[in-house]
């Protein structure tokens, strides 16, 4: 917010967002719509994150099954993932807007050997509206201090330029553990294989997962490919 | 090495900030190690901060996240970059702003005596 201008209206609307998705998936723990007055106007739980930018806890899983046999007329291929572990504690962090996420995906990248600005449907770790605005905008998916205008300019929307976390994310799916980010790649899988429903978006042929553990410090990224 | 064991930071309940730095490599650290975790040089220094510093984040905690901190309820939580070069959390007055210069000292939170920061003088 210090660096780059972000607001908490802006990290609102990333809440609002993750709830209009889960709206549309009958297994997500919250599905009332929600508007950014009513995540401005929820308690402080931590300056500056309301209730409603933090995830709930959860009760819940999510299982994927890996088979050579391909279960609709698309499968899925890993390109390429990428690590990066570049601190522990938070204070060993370079910066909290440079937490490790963009070497991950760099590392990921050179292993896939795609082109990022050709992805079409990102699955990120979403534990608070913040570490939501922060991934987009390290990971290059926006420009620092953008995240929240291509949310208002509808481009993660299911009908968007660059669907984001469909099932409505740890924000408002639900977060329970390493379940919750298993959740996004379930969902990723999914779209690419065309089964989401309600959901599906257009074109799901090349996806971005992110996933952070620890306290932003432990990021895997990878590439996912759908093939015929 | 009798000198650097007498080198006791707040974790060891001393009033102290005590960090580590490297000869081989000059880096600077926090945590304790027994060796440089930037090159692996076995032989760190250990100092004592002055304990003077600028904000770098802060946040004011009001949900508590254990029952035995409920009591202290609100708090801030802060990053502090110390002068000597390395960062560290600390608790601290709920007034400071990003960027503030700060002097530690140490009160009692949930059963330890920790850092707090308070505005410099």
């Amino acid at each position: 917010m210090h660096d780059y201008g972000l607001t908490k209206e802006d990290m609102a609307e990333f809440a609002v967002l993750m709830r209009q998705h889960a709206m549309l998936h009958p297994g997500a723990q919250f599905r009332d719509p929600i508007t950014v007055a009513e995540v401005l106007a929820s308690r402080e739980i931590s300056s500056p994150l309301k209730l409603l930018d933090c995830c709930p806890v959860s009760d819940g899983g999510a299982a994927f099954i890996i088979s050579r046999a391909p279960v609709s007329d698309h499968h899925v291929r890993v390109l390429g993932c990428g690590q990066a572990h570049l601190h522990q504690h938070v204070t060993a962090a370079r910066s909290l807007s440079d937490v490790g996420a963009a070497v991950a995906m760099e590392r990921a990248r050179k292993k896939a050997g795609v082109d990022p600005r050709a992805i079409k449907y990102a699955g990120i770790y979403d534990s608070f509206t913040i570490t939501l605005a922060i991934l987009i905008e390290e990971l290059g998916l926006a420009p620092r201090g953008g995240a929240a205008a291509r949310v208002r300019n509808g481009d993660f929307g299911i009908n968007g330029a660059l669907p984001l976390n469909t099932h409505g994310g740890l924000l408002s799916y639900g977060h329970c553990g390493c379940g919750g980010a298993m959740a996004h790649l379930v969902e990723t899988q999914l779209q690419m294989t065309g089964r989401a429903g309600v959901r599906q978006v257009r074109d799901a042929s090349l996806a971005l997962l992110h996933g952070d553990g620890g306290v932003m410090s432990s990021h895997i990224s990878m590439f996912l490919e759908r093939v015929r | 090495m009798s000198e650097v064991a007498e080198l006791k930071g707040w974790t060891d309940g001393a009033d102290a900030i005590v960090y580590q730095s490297c000869d081989a490599c000059r880096y600077i650290w926090y945590f304790h190690r027994a060796f440089c975790p930037s090159c692996g040089d076995a032989s760190p220094q250990t100092h004592r901060a002055s304990g003077r510093g600028t904000v770098y984040a802060a946040t004011v905690v009001r949900r508590a996240a254990t029952p035995e901190t409920k009591a202290h309820v609100p708090y801030a939580i802060l990053l502090v970059d110390l002068a000597e070069g390395f960062r560290i959390m600390a608790h601290g007055n709920a007034d400071l702003n990003l960027g503030d210069s700060i002097a530690i000292e140490f009160r009692p939170f949930a059963g330890l005596r920790t850092p707090y920061a308070v505005r410099a003088v």
